[in-house]
């Protein structure tokens, strides 16, 4: 039987393992009143990996990273991150596993009363007690260069566009440099350029930090620019799941429509 | 055991109304249905409350924050709270003058004023004013969070929703509260003082001296520091209704209005019950 040192140390040697994926979903069912929204979800993320969530609106795409991250409770299944089930955990024992996870929101969810830099000190302010104030400045610095966003440190959520609220959002999800990054449709809403400055913004990031990524998005090219596989979901299922050229080459009627329409 | 239960319901968000409910409906309309939500809606309470108390007395503590609600809640409230409690004590003066003449009574007008005011009007005009700005402040305000990620962004930043954002405006809630209301007891004399020294010249010192006659301390802070039961009710009441809205900006609207409500009518209610207590154990 294990003890209890060594059960606690269990987590940090999984970290180290690069054999155990950083993120694992198995059988993941979850259903809103009658809407059955995943039905029998199973996937793997390894570390430094990207897998490209893709689906119809609707399809559960999103409630997929918010179990992942544990916003939301599976009806059954596990989520289990480094080889840890999140499942049944505490919110403060939950939170140590969030802090190794950047999230990035669909719509940012940026803090509207907060500025730009505020935003992205924050998870800092949290959980780098040890920093000094100014250690901190020069992290968010840093992030905010790193994403584009250098020029508008004092400016308020409010006071810029789509697109750059979703690189504060990016550089708030990697201020605790994570191991594992969840982008809930990156490109969603945003013109072309801007999405194309996102992908490379993405790929740049993840060639300088190794995560493990997980995109949820509905944008083809997007996900064929930035992640190494692919999943796509219909009706609360894993359709295929391979390189883009394996959906291609797919004979599955709503792969092919999905592709066709893309 | 009890770290479990809290597991099973802490890592997801508070528990969620129906969509479209309006949560003080079945207080509106009673029938079988409505009363069970309304029992249903009183566990979810329950449940917030038991997650608000456990980070209350956890650490970190959020003090940068609770100061700032404290400023927020209390200092911003108080022009509303004088003003209130101002009018109250005119109101007050001229209706007491009117009933304690026609009765002979009119040497008992002082300590009229001053009873009233201290024992009932003070506090629960306080509660009513602070359930109304501040409880549809802090509703719509988290609701506003809820339904833009907001508290979701808080929570996948690890850290814990209802330490930050609920835990300072409660506790914020239950110091302001009698501190309020000895603002509103003060405008409230004065300005009965105002009203009876204009229609018969009396001094303040003679206004007080009578009007404090017999009184004792059991007179003054029972009735002042219910009113910290009062801003436990608004806080919580506000944060859950605003920490459990969906429905975008309807929703947003519906979460300020049921936390006006439903606090407002809590604070009424919680009044009766400590009244009560307040005549059983300072009598």
């Amino acid at each position: 039987m294990d003890t209890i040192d060594q059960i606690a140390a269990q987590p940090e040697d999984a970290e180290k393992d690069s054999s155990v994926p950083a993120v694992a979903v198995e059988d993941l069912h979850k259903s809103f009143g009658t809407q059955r929204v995943l039905n029998g979800i199973s996937l793997t993320v390894k570390r430094g990996e990207t897998l490209a969530v893709l689906g119809r609106s609707g399809t559960g795409k999103s409630v997929l990273l918010r179990l992942i991250i544990g916003l939301q409770n599976p009806d059954s299944g596990s989520v289990r991150i480094h080889g840890q089930d999140i499942a049944g955990l505490a919110l403060d024992d939950l939170g140590e596993i969030r802090k190794k996870m950047g999230f990035l929101f669909q719509h940012a969810a940026l803090y509207d009363s907060l500025t730009v830099e505020e935003n992205v000190a924050f998870p800092l302010q949290h959980h780098k007690q040890e920093m000094s104030k100014s250690e901190q400045a020069d992290r968010v610095g840093k992030l905010l260069e790193e994403v584009g966003m250098e020029g508008a440190l004092q400016k308020m959520p409010s006071d810029i566009s789509g697109g750059m609220q979703k690189r504060v959002g990016l550089a708030r999800a990697l201020a605790l440099e994570p191991d594992i990054l969840l982008l809930d449709e990156p490109t969603a809403g945003l013109d072309p350029i801007s999405s194309g400055e996102i992908d490379d913004l993405i790929l740049k990031l993840q060639a300088e930090h190794h995560m493990a990524s997980v995109v949820v998005t509905h944008d083809l090219h997007s996900a064929k620019a930035i992640a190494d596989r692919l999943a796509l979901l219909n009706e609360g299922k894993v359709v295929i799941e391979g390189s883009f050229e394996e959906l291609q080459n797919s004979d599955i009627e709503f792969v092919r429509e999905f592709l066709k329409h893309s | 055991m009890i770290d479990k239960k809290f597991t099973a319901l802490a890592g997801v968000n508070p528990p969620q109304p129906e969509k479209g409910i309006l949560l003080d409906a079945p207080l509106a309309n009673p029938s079988p249905g409505s009363i069970s939500k309304f029992l249903e809606w009183f566990g979810d309470l329950g449940i917030f409350f038991w997650r608000v108390a456990r980070a209350t007395v956890t650490p970190p503590f959020e003090f940068r924050e609770l100061f700032r609600q404290l400023d927020e809640i209390g200092s911003q409230s108080l022009p509303l709270v004088a003003l209130a409690g101002a009018a109250t004590g005119v109101v007050l003066s001229l209706e007491a003058r009117y009933s304690l003449t026609r009765f002979g009574a009119k040497s008992l007008l002082p300590a009229a004023i001053v009873f009233s005011v201290i024992h009932e009007t003070g506090p629960i005009i306080t509660g009513l004013v602070v359930s109304g700005r501040v409880g549809a402040g802090i509703g719509a305000e988290l609701a506003s969070m809820k339904v833009t990620e907001q508290i979701d962004a808080v929570e996948a930043s690890a850290v814990n929703p209802y330490k930050l954002l609920a835990v300072p405006r409660i506790l914020a809630c239950i110091l302001m509260l009698p501190l309020l209301t000895l603002a509103a007891d003060l405008c409230g004399l004065v300005m009965g003082w105002v009203a009876q020294a204009l229609v018969e010249p009396l001094s303040f010192h003679q206004f007080i001296n009578s009007g404090f006659k017999g009184a004792d301390f059991n007179d003054f802070l029972p009735p002042t520091f219910k009113t910290a039961v009062f801003g436990l009710i608004i806080g919580l009441i506000a944060c859950f209704q605003g920490m459990r809205t969906q429905g975008g900006a309807a929703g947003v609207g519906r979460a300020a209005t049921s936390s006006v409500v439903l606090s407002s009518l809590f604070v009424i209610l919680a009044d009766v019950v400590l009244v009560k207590l307040i005549l059983i154990f300072f009598p």
